[in-house]
């Protein structure tokens, strides 16, 4: 089987609008939650993580200009245009594109109807701007969007349907998002504690990022390389709302990643989680991992730091994952005091520079999905 | 993946009528909305499963497809979902947008939130016939008959799914088309772009 290859990324948010300037954030333990006063998107205060519209203007100016994109469409732009500039062999007419969005542009569905509700609405504007000879292929999977884009992505470079993909994702804090998770009454009442004894629920956050993927093994070398060796992504078949009370469906999912990347769990050096700081979620996950004998690997979620992106998310997380491939080092789980969870795992109560060799992400989201994925440094 | 799988059975609902494998299965053209004809649709197959009443319009009518595929069918848990469509779950999410934009009449319900995911069908399916696979919900401009069986054929040629149930399911305003096909190692049809895309447009 073909590798993939992780070539290069980039990530807008609240943060930082490139991955370096992220990951130099993270090293800092900074958050991109802050206390939120703005009643077009809640009629109270409450804590999320926003991209302040003054510094996305500034920093696409010279690269999108005019006012017809969205403020989503902006953040997807200038995602796959800097990830274009930056890098000199990448030939994105040749690139198969994938987005990933749960809710894409929906903030324009309060008031008269509008095409840009429509998802493939985005495909035709990143397809527009950048002149692509196919429209782009949209997945809309709920929060496993972004981990499930790459999983599908390596599978159709693998079946050798492209030798180069993009995958993008993005999303907005939106009323329509955040007036649901309060519905459900998940929403925290301060920036999102995963893991945590005290937590109560999420923060949402905004995001998107771009990460390009590559089977041509000449674009790397030894000390660059970091491959997509495992994935799957397994249903819990249990609840359309609510994780499965055993994790199964993740369970399932880590254990299918891990054969297909030939590795045992011992071998994994660090979890990078889902981490919602949901009471269910997160117990859910510490379940899983130690049904499969994850428990003493250094894990954490980096909601602490982003609140909950959606389709974003698994996507963003990822190509951070692969920083601490190439950095070996793993970011403190922000927001952690006290173990929250039955069964025991090893949250990163600090940052650490440590040996990582493997790392495996994982997501999941409501309708029961899944998803996890196996990276690896070097070459095949 | 053409010589060795076929589409087992297929189902489509359109213009208020259930089409079995290409047959007319049922029809009724006096049911004023999408909740109605799908009421009438769960009778006729004289089905009892509580949580139809719960799902909203477009997981109503995927179930219901799902339900006249699986006729004479045990779906094996690997079978795995590759379900697309046009609207996303924008039918729901306006639904849901009118919860919440008169903050004077500000009714927000969890039940209709999970319904603003286009993938909830898939989650819907995968309990009824407790499939614990694969599964994916793509967003396009129409049914794309090459792509979804370009995807559907790496699931099975990767061991990653035994069978995969895969389709359209659109609805946007009252306007709907469902299309659901299960391939497999029998039937009498090849699995292949073409005849999918017969099998979908001629009805």
């Amino acid at each position: 089987m073909k590798s993939v290859y992780a070539i290069a990324d980039t990530i807008v948010s609240p943060l930082g609008f490139s991955t370096a300037a992220n990951v130099a954030a993270l090293r800092k333990n900074q958050t991109g939650i802050t206390k939120v006063v703005d009643t077009s998107i809640h009629e109270h205060p409450f804590f999320g993580a926003l991209i302040e519209k003054t510094a996305l203007n500034a920093a696409r100016k010279g690269i999108i200009e005019g006012d017809q994109y969205t403020k989503l469409e902006q953040m997807l732009l200038l995602a796959i245009a800097q990830l274009n500039r930056e890098q000199a062999a990448l030939d994105i007419q040749k690139c198969g594109v994938i987005i990933s969005t749960t809710k894409g542009n929906i903030d324009t569905l309060r008031g008269t109807a509008t095409e840009k509700s429509y998802l493939t609405s985005i495909a035709h504007t990143i397809q527009d701007f950048f002149k692509l000879p196919t429209l782009p292929v949209i997945i809309s999977n709920a929060c496993i969007s972004g981990g499930l884009a790459i999983a599908v992505a390596k599978r159709m470079m693998q079946a050798g349907r492209y030798e180069d993909m993009i995958v993008v994702g993005g999303d907005l804090l939106s009323e329509f998002t955040l007036s649901g998770f309060f519905s459900f009454q998940a929403v925290s009442d301060a920036p999102c504690k995963p893991f945590c004894k005290h937590r109560t629920g999420i923060s949402l956050g905004e995001a998107a990022a771009a990460l390009w993927l590559s089977s041509r093994e000449s674009l790397v070398s030894e000390n660059t390389a970091v491959r997509i060796t495992g994935e799957a992504s397994i249903n819990d078949a249990n609840h359309i709302s609510g994780p499965s009370r055993t994790g199964e469906g993740l369970y399932r999912s880590i254990t299918n990643a891990l054969q297909e990347a030939g590795v045992t769990p011992d071998q994994i050096d660090y979890i990078s989680s889902h981490g919602t700081a949901t009471p269910y979620n997160d117990e859910m996950e510490a379940i899983a991992f130690n049904r499969i004998g994850l428990q003493n690997v250094p894990v954490n979620s980096l909601k602490g730091y982003y609140g909950h992106t959606l389709g974003a998310s698994a996507l963003l997380e990822t190509i951070l994952a692969k920083q601490c491939l190439l950095n070996n080092e793993v970011y403190a789980s922000l927001g952690f005091e006290e173990l929250g969870v039955t069964p025991p795992i090893a949250i990163l109560k600090e940052n650490k520079e440590i040996p990582v060799q493997r790392v495996l992400k994982t997501a999941s989201g409501f309708g029961g999905c899944n998803v996890a994925l196996i990276l690896e440094k070097g070459l095949a | 993946m053409e010589d060795h799988y076929k589409i087992t059975s297929f189902c489509s609902i359109r213009d208020q009528t259930v089409y079995k494998d290409g047959e007319e299965y049922y029809t009724n053209t006096e049911a004023a909305t999408v909740k109605d004809f799908a009421k009438g649709v769960y009778k006729h197959l004289a089905l009892n499963y509580a949580k139809f009443y719960k799902m909203d319009d477009l997981c109503k009518l995927s179930f219901l497809a799902s339900e006249v595929l699986s006729q004479g069918i045990e779906f094996p848990e690997d079978t795995a979902l590759v379900l697309a469509n046009h609207a996303s779950s924008l039918d729901t999410d306006r639904k849901y947008q009118e919860s919440i934009t008169n903050r004077e009449e500000y009714y927000p319900s969890p039940a209709l939130f999970v319904y603003t995911l286009p993938n909830i069908v898939i989650g819907e399916l995968s309990i009824r016939y407790q499939l614990k696979s694969e599964g994916v919900f793509f967003v396009s401009e129409s049914f794309d008959a090459d792509f979804i069986l370009q995807y559907a054929s790496i699931l099975l040629e990767t061991q990653k799914a035994s069978q995969v149930i895969c389709g359209w399911v659109d609805l946007d305003s009252h306007k709907y088309d469902v299309f659901l096909a299960l391939i497999s190692k029998t039937g009498n049809r090849e699995a292949n772009a073409a005849e999918l895309n017969t099998i979908y447009s001629k009805l």
